[in-house]
């Protein structure tokens, strides 16, 4: 009846998982009864559950993600303490727990939490930029979103019924296949990863579809912000890239179900392909990760620089380059595999030439500073902060170019540091500033810079004494994923890094404490104009929040940086843009779609993992239907009046003209 | 032609105008141009999941590992007959377009049926190569080889098998809606997905069993 599944899968033996569990249980209990207490559930169904609009989207993406981003963070400092005390000891984490840690660690902030930031900031900013009123396909949107935070629940249901993979981030076979994890770990991790696999290809479709195909009138290629450039490459990567992912785990999986041999020890199975064939996705993840994360930057440093951005054409190319020869490095993961020293040494060029177009992008954005009148303020902080950090992150990746250096440090902890030195130092700092910039777009008021500023700090020093220490350790020769040691040389290096994972956890309270502060003080926050930073991309031109089909009318674009130069033309003729009359508009009816198709994949992912083979079949019918259901409804768009539209946008124009005003007449004073 | 269908092929005509003047760009594309556009990129990302399943089988196809290799287990005369059938049906699919555009739902319909069971009878020539390879115990389990080929040829199977499914829902909501937008644009797509499968075919027919029968 159920499979695989008994009351033994509950760890019960293990106090840490299932006390960190329950407390989680009781928590989304809670949380639970508290929204159905206060009447919030048809609010919540309504507005955001079943919500196509793409800012809704992007926020619940943005949520996901931050909640997944605590609990990899909590991974991580189990891992640090862990190793801080397993110097001639076993620690206080068994062996099979430490494995899943580490394993559960790297796939979380990886596909739930860098992953869903960066793909919510995609979605809130790319149609406002693109002047557009909603993606190309918003229900399938939806759908995306709600795959992948299915993907996140089955990661989470692992931590109490079952256990997660013990076989790293990527599941290496021999490893990974049933002799060697015959547990449900495995499985937990394919189903996940391709039901969510699933869903973030729904956004690369959608999103290439957009920006081709859906832009303001007067947009073409050459005035699109450097943001939508480098979204529109990244989700290029997913549509190549993610297909290539969902092969390689489905072969995995026909392995392990229903004893193929791709990669197998007997057989005639082949190891090495699942490296060729994982990594062949993993590079390009690599850049669709960072891609976005150089566009996010692009836009704050001009933006606080109050420059445009210096070589925006080099950008671009810069950019297309880096999304074509991020499908041609691959085989750096592993050099040390035997494909012989001409394979190993055109890999080593080829990663290394990245470096060079990446350098064009340091320099551009360093000449967008150069003579600008730079405001120091929160967002800006993290793009200097990243210039720096992402400099050393990008010079020790290209020392691991290197095939004769790679060989010696292959494995070791200096991996370890090189590549959170680009993912944290590239792409959670482009998160935070990212969420900082465009936070009071989408709330409508700004976050506490006093707070913002300490999260700043202590996650900068934070990650400089975690992950410094560990590029001594790495080069003193220390494996990484160790459940315990005895060589004293590391021991030092090792308690450094466990400080430094102290300092990081200091700027995740300061967070909290800024969220909290923010939405407490929100009225004295609060941004009136629409613009509060002075920006100059299109999103700035509507109100903060946006409303619903976020332009009344659809910008003219006449240059790259179309509002700041609406601007400049109200500010010489003294008044804002003439308007026609306001036309009712059509907007894309909210779907449940989404939810239903996420829930059946849940229910689908989980009785495959546990064998329950009648429910496996109940959910797959039952999610077709919903298809079908939703196929068949007659009416998919409802109708703004034109009086809402006007009374929407009159607001929004008088802030406007009272800013105005305020800016002739400072002109005047001068 | 009616005047629905004018404006079908007008949007299209259109759009082609704004591209061809990039400079003055209208704005946001017709909704068939971008329902048809984000299918080919669905169509494009499906074919590179094909390629790594190609990709496998190309590393694999020697890996027998003592069992069977192509040229003992491939009949060609069978993979004959599937081809046939899937080239035809392509023709087919063809018609229910023709069809659709003159608004002539017998010929649409007929047109999906015989695509449909066409295709059914691709399925059943497929299923019954694989149970007697199966029954001669050259199974997926056999041989890495063995596993190459029935996941690439099988995934294959299962995109068609999932396009009758669309196709039985297509006949059913083209039925009950008639001619609608909507309906012409899901049509489109589904013929996309049908020639699709017939490009990738060629690829399994050539790579797969051509190749495989000289080894």
């Amino acid at each position: 009846m159920f499979g695989k599944l008994t009351l033994d899968a509950i760890p019960w033996d293990q106090p840490i998982p299932l006390i960190s569990g329950a407390m989680v249980v009781v928590l989304l209990l809670g949380l639970l009864a508290w929204i159905s207490f206060k009447g919030y559930m048809p609010y919540l169904w309504r507005e955001w559950i079943t919500s196509v609009d793409h800012k809704r989207i992007g926020v619940m993406y943005a949520l996901l993600g931050l909640v997944m981003l605590l609990r990899g963070f909590v991974d991580a400092v189990m891992m640090r303490t862990h190793q801080a005390v397993a110097f001639h000891a076993p620690g206080y984490l068994p062996p099979h727990h430490y494995d899943q840690i580490f394993s559960a660690h790297g796939t979380i902030m990886i596909f739930f939490a860098a992953m869903p930031i960066i793909i919510g900031l995609m979605n809130f900013v790319t149609p406002l930029q693109l002047g557009v009123r909603d993606v190309a396909f918003p229900t399938l949107n939806s759908t995306g979103f709600w795959l992948t935070a299915s993907g996140a629940l089955l990661v989470n249901i692992s931590l109490v019924v079952g256990e997660f993979s013990q076989a790293g981030w990527l599941p290496y076979p021999p490893l990974s296949e049933l002799p060697y994890s015959p547990g449900v770990g495995v499985d937990y991790y394919l189903w996940a990863l391709l039901i969510s696999g699933a869903g973030t290809l729904m956004t690369g479709i959608n999103f290439v579809t957009t920006i081709l195909k859906m832009r303001a009138p007067g947009m073409t290629y050459m005035r699109m912000s450097m943001f939508c450039w480098t979204t529109l490459a990244s989700n290029m990567l997913i549509v190549a890239a993610f297909p290539i992912l969902t092969a390689t785990l489905i072969m995995l999986a026909l392995d392990r179900y229903l004893g193929f041999h791709f990669f197998t020890n007997d057989g005639g199975g082949n190891m090495a392909m699942f490296l060729n064939l994982i990594w062949a996705w993993g590079h390009p993840e690599v850049y669709i990760l960072v891609l976005p994360s150089f566009g996010i930057f692009s836009e704050i440093i001009s933006t606080f620089s109050g420059k445009p951005l210096f070589g925006y054409r080099s950008m671009v190319i810069a950019t297309l380059g880096i999304c074509v020869i991020s499908f041609i490095v691959w085989l750096h993961h592993f050099f040390t595999m035997g494909a012989g020293s001409n394979v190993n040494a055109v890999f080593g060029i080829a990663t290394s030439v990245i470096a060079v177009v990446t350098g064009v992008k340091i320099f551009n954005w360093l000449f967008t500073m150069y003579g600008g009148r730079i405001r120091y303020q929160t967002p800006m902080l993290w793009s200097l902060g990243f210039l720096v950090t992402f400099v050393i992150g990008g010079m020790t990746g290209v020392l691991l170019a290197v095939p004769p250096a790679d060989f010696a440090l292959h494995n070791t902890v200096f991996v370890i540091a090189h590549f959170h030195n680009v993912i944290i130092g590239g792409v959670v700092f482009a998160l935070y500033a990212g969420i900082t910039f465009w936070f009071p777009k989408a709330f409508g008021f700004k976050l506490n810079e006093t707070w913002g500023k300490a999260v700043f700090w202590f996650t900068i020093i934070g990650f400089y004494v975690t992950f410094m220490p560990l590029y001594v350790a790495g080069l003193l020769g220390m494996t990484r994923r160790l459940q315990h040691y005895e060589v004293a040389e590391w021991r030092p290096w090792v308690v450094a890094a466990t400080f430094g994972v102290a300092i990081s956890g200091i700027a995740m309270i300061c967070q909290f404490i800024q969220l909290y502060v923010s939405i407490r003080d929100r009225e004295a926050l609060r941004d009136k104009t629409g613009d509060l930073w002075n920006g100059r991309a299109l999103e700035w031109a509507t109100s903060s929040p946006p409303p619903v089909f976020n332009f009344a009318f659809l910008p003219e674009v006449k240059s790259e940086e179309p509002y700041w130069e609406m601007k400049q033309r109200s500010m010489r003729t003294g008044h804002l843009a003439d308007i026609g009359a306001y036309q009712p508009i059509e907007m894309p009816r909210n779907s449940a779609t989404g939810f239903i198709t996420a829930f059946f994949a849940t229910m689908a992912g989980f009785s495959l993992i546990w064998h329950i083979w009648w429910m496996v079949v109940v959910s797959i019918v039952a999610a077709y239907a919903g298809f079908v259901w939703f196929a068949w409804r007659d009416k998919d768009e409802y109708t703004v009046p034109a009086s809402e539209v006007e009374k929407l946008d009159q607001e929004r124009r008088l802030a406007r003209e009272a800013w105005l005003a305020r800016q002739v007449n400072a002109s005047e004073a001068i | 032609m009616n005047v629905a269908n004018e404006r079908f092929s007008s949007e299209l005509a259109s759009h082609a105008h704004h591209e061809a003047h990039e400079e003055d760009h209208h704005g946001p594309g017709a909704k068939l141009v971008i329902v048809g556009y984000g299918f080919w990129i669905f169509l494009l990302s499906d074919i590179v999941m094909f390629s790594a399943f190609f990709a496998a089988h190309a590393v694999l196809q020697d890996s027998t590992d003592g069992g069977p290799k192509g040229s003992e287990l491939l009949s060609i005369r069978n993979v004959a007959y599937e081809t046939a059938c899937l080239l035809l049906s392509s023709f087919t699919c063809g018609l229910i377009l023709v069809g659709a555009e003159a608004r002539r739902m017998a010929w649409t319909q007929a047109a999906l049926i015989a695509t449909g069971l066409l295709g059914l009878t691709f399925l059943v020539l497929e299923v019954r190569e694989f149970t007697e390879m199966i029954s001669q115990g050259a199974g997926p389990q056999r041989s890495a080889f063995l596993s190459s080929f029935f996941a690439l040829v099988g995934c294959h199977g299962a995109h068609v098998s999932v396009g009758l499914l669309w196709l039985g829902t297509m006949m059913a909501q083209l039925f009950v809606k008639g001619f609608r937008d909507d309906i012409l644009r899901r049509l489109l797509c589904f013929n996309l997905f049908w020639h699709m499968l017939d490009i990738v075919w060629v690829a399994v027919f050539t790579l797969v069993y051509l190749v495989g029968d000289a080894r």
